[in-house]
């Protein structure tokens, strides 16, 4: 039986404060921006009627696809019972709450009718896979909640396992709902996929993992805490493993696309031709967010934390590349409604949407980021989540003061 | 089913429809598009929607509301020319309504496609799903509404089949402004009354649904492409 001793993080510091004020004001800009659009309207920002889910969508969806796969971490202790990740449990639940709130946050604040947020709590199409999500995302906060309650509850630790199956099934779901928002589309040569779901799914797995990768690094830095390269050499290697799978899964997809003809058009548009999806496609989420990442995770002789670092660095800015092509690109390309001729019309048929993102809507989307920052700040800060040492596990020196609690492994 | 004379039937007689009734299955509003005759660069029926509808032109096309437009075709191999409207195509099973997470966009049982303004969040999800780009979204503060076609700012629309002069017994604006124009290309009525124009004409002419892959039995059909 090994100990670990958590801590909140503590001291009057400056940095402290200064991190908090800054988060706050990334958020204040943020509900500006969306005052700005509820007043004005969403002529203001770069979204139009051929490009109808711009950049706030982007941010969105990667924080939901992030917050689900953030819980992993958690997940391998509590269901696949490796031990070696059960100290950094706590902080992979409280992570995939926290990006799922600041995503939740941004797709709201985007809304034409904000406002009728209780509109879209009691009205329901259940044959809407959005009228799901509503329910798998509030859903998943409730069953995180439950799943973090039972790891720091020592009298209810025997129930983190059932709790994580369940908690690990959920997010399954979720992320399948995710995906097949585009999966379900019908219309869009680049969506009306089953592939959408599984891609979502692996996505979810890379991106929260690099993510839980930054926070838990950045976290142990500037609390001066202990944190060994072992626990980095373990995630790198998982998180290697998740960006295969997700270049695996690109490659499924498009090979398929290239064999029929009927989709040629939009392979051609996203491959070749189309600009500026083009190049994010090729550079950014093949290049930098895929290949790189894939050498720096699996290259033997590197640093394991400066690559494990640059990697997760790396495969967020392709997470967006990668968001932004399936988003933007799959509405960019016109809908195909009468093969074989040429179209033309005062309403962009037959040409490629053209879309340049606002700040508004920059503004929007990293206030959801800053908002799943700053709950994360404050409930580190109020909660013991962080083991005071990760140096390794039998390790229960703490080395300042502040709320602490032994939990056994 | 009792016939009476030819094109009456005990049963219709039995459910007209009076003032207050409610709309009922019996009837399945459509449109016909003879693309034949219409013609290159006339947009009256997008004119007289526009006027119809108050649609501003704000000078953005790119987020202007467009519930009707005129589409320009040509056959990449034969060089054929086509001219026609689009607009929503009042699918029988409208992907839109599928997709609507509140129900806002909803089905009529006479077939009609609409949105209902009240409950309409802006997700845009629906114009996502619609196969037919038929859907606007509304990006700025409107004036001057007309009371009989409301519409509100961040909120999703489309064509109507200008249902509220279907309660007046009166065609769509777009059908009324091509008459007018002199080129009856489009021809409207209940598709499920054999005797109706539309009726006769879509059993007799060859006429075909845009997307018909998707087998969505649209309410709007098109001949002569």
């Amino acid at each position: 039986m090994k100990e670990i001793l958590y801590q909140t993080t503590h001291g009057r510091n400056v940095g402290y404060y200064l991190l908090l004020a800054g988060l706050l004001c990334v958020i204040g800009v943020a509900l500006y921006a969306a005052h700005y659009m509820d007043v004005n309207g969403h002529h203001i920002t770069g979204m139009n009627n051929q490009i109808v889910w711009g950049m706030p969508h982007v941010f969105a969806i990667f924080l939901i696809v992030a917050a689900s796969g953030a819980l992993n971490v958690a997940s391998i202790a509590s269901v696949f019972g490796k031990i070696d990740y059960k100290p950094l449990g706590r902080l992979s639940g409280l992570l995939a709450i926290a990006l799922l709130a600041g995503g939740l946050a941004v797709l709201v604040l985007d809304l034409g009718q904000p406002d009728r947020l209780i509109v879209a709590m009691t009205y329901y199409n259940f044959k809407s896979i959005f009228a799901w999500n509503i329910f798998l995302y509030t859903g998943f906060i409730l069953v995180v909640a439950v799943y973090l309650w039972m790891m720091f509850e020592r009298r209810f630790n025997r129930y983190s396992k059932p709790i994580g199956v369940f908690a690990f099934i959920w997010r399954f779901i979720l992320t399948t709902g995710t995906g097949s928002i585009f999966g379900f589309l019908v219309a869009r040569q680049a969506y009306d996929a089953a592939i959408m779901a599984p891609l979502f799914i692996v996505m979810s797995l890379s991106f929260g993992t690099a993510v839980f990768i930054l926070v838990l690094v950045v976290t142990y830095k500037w609390t001066q805490r202990p944190l060994s390269d072992n626990i980095l050499k373990k995630l790198r290697k998982l998180n290697g493993i998740f960006i295969a799978a997700v270049l695996y899964f690109v490659l499924a997809y498009h090979l398929t696309n290239l064999y029929a003809t009927e989709h040629h058009g939009v392979e051609r548009f996203t491959l070749l031709e189309g600009g500026s999806i083009t190049f994010v496609f090729w550079v950014v989420q093949i290049l930098i967010g895929g290949v790189i990442p894939l050498i720096l995770l699996f290259a033997r002789r590197a640093n394991p934390r400066v690559s494990a670092i640059l990697a997760s660095c790396l495969i967020i800015i392709g997470a967006f590349g990668q968001l932004y092509v399936i988003i933007i690109g799959g509405q960019a390309y016109p809908l195909q409604l009468f093969p074989g001729m040429e179209v033309s019309s005062s309403f962009y048929d037959g040409v490629a949407g053209i879309y340049s993102p606002s700040m508004p809507e920059f503004g929007l989307g990293f206030g959801g980021i800053a908002m799943a920052l700053l709950i994360v700040v404050i409930a580190v800060r109020v909660l013991p989540f962080l083991p005071a040492s990760l140096a390794n596990l039998e390790s229960t020196e703490s080395n300042s003061v502040g709320d602490t609690q032994i939990a056994r492994v | 089913m009792l016939a009476l004379a030819p094109g009456v039937r005990l049963i219709d007689l039995a459910m007209a429809k009076g003032e207050g009734d409610a709309i009922n299955d019996l009837v399945r509003w459509g449109m016909l598009v003879d693309t034949s005759k219409c013609a290159e660069g006339c947009d009256a029926c997008v004119t007289a929607c526009n006027e119809e509808h108050g649609i501003e032109d704000f000078g953005r096309p790119e987020t202007d509301a467009q519930w009707i437009r005129k589409v320009e075709l040509k056959d990449k191999q034969t060089g054929r020319e086509y001219s026609l409207p689009l607009m929503c195509q009042h699918c029988d099973d409208p992907p839109c309504v599928d997709v609507c997470p509140t129900g806002a966009s909803f089905k009529r049982a006479d077939g009609i496609v609409l949105v209902d303004k009240h409950i309409c969040i802006g997700c845009r999800y629906c114009m996502m799903a619609c196969p037919y780009k038929a859907r606007s979204f509304v990006h700025e503060n409107l004036t001057n509404q007309k009371s009989y076609s409301p519409r509100g700012k961040g909120t999703v629309e489309s064509c109507t089949f200008c249902v509220h002069r279907l309660d007046d017994d009166r065609a769509p604006a777009c059908v009324e402004a091509c008459d007018t124009e002199g080129h009856h290309a489009l021809v409207f009525g209940d598709l499920n009354d054999e005797n109706s124009e539309i009726a006769q004409r879509a059993r007799t002419v060859s006429n075909r649904q845009i997307r018909e892959d998707l087998n969505l039995n649209t309410g709007v059909r098109y001949e002569s492409i």
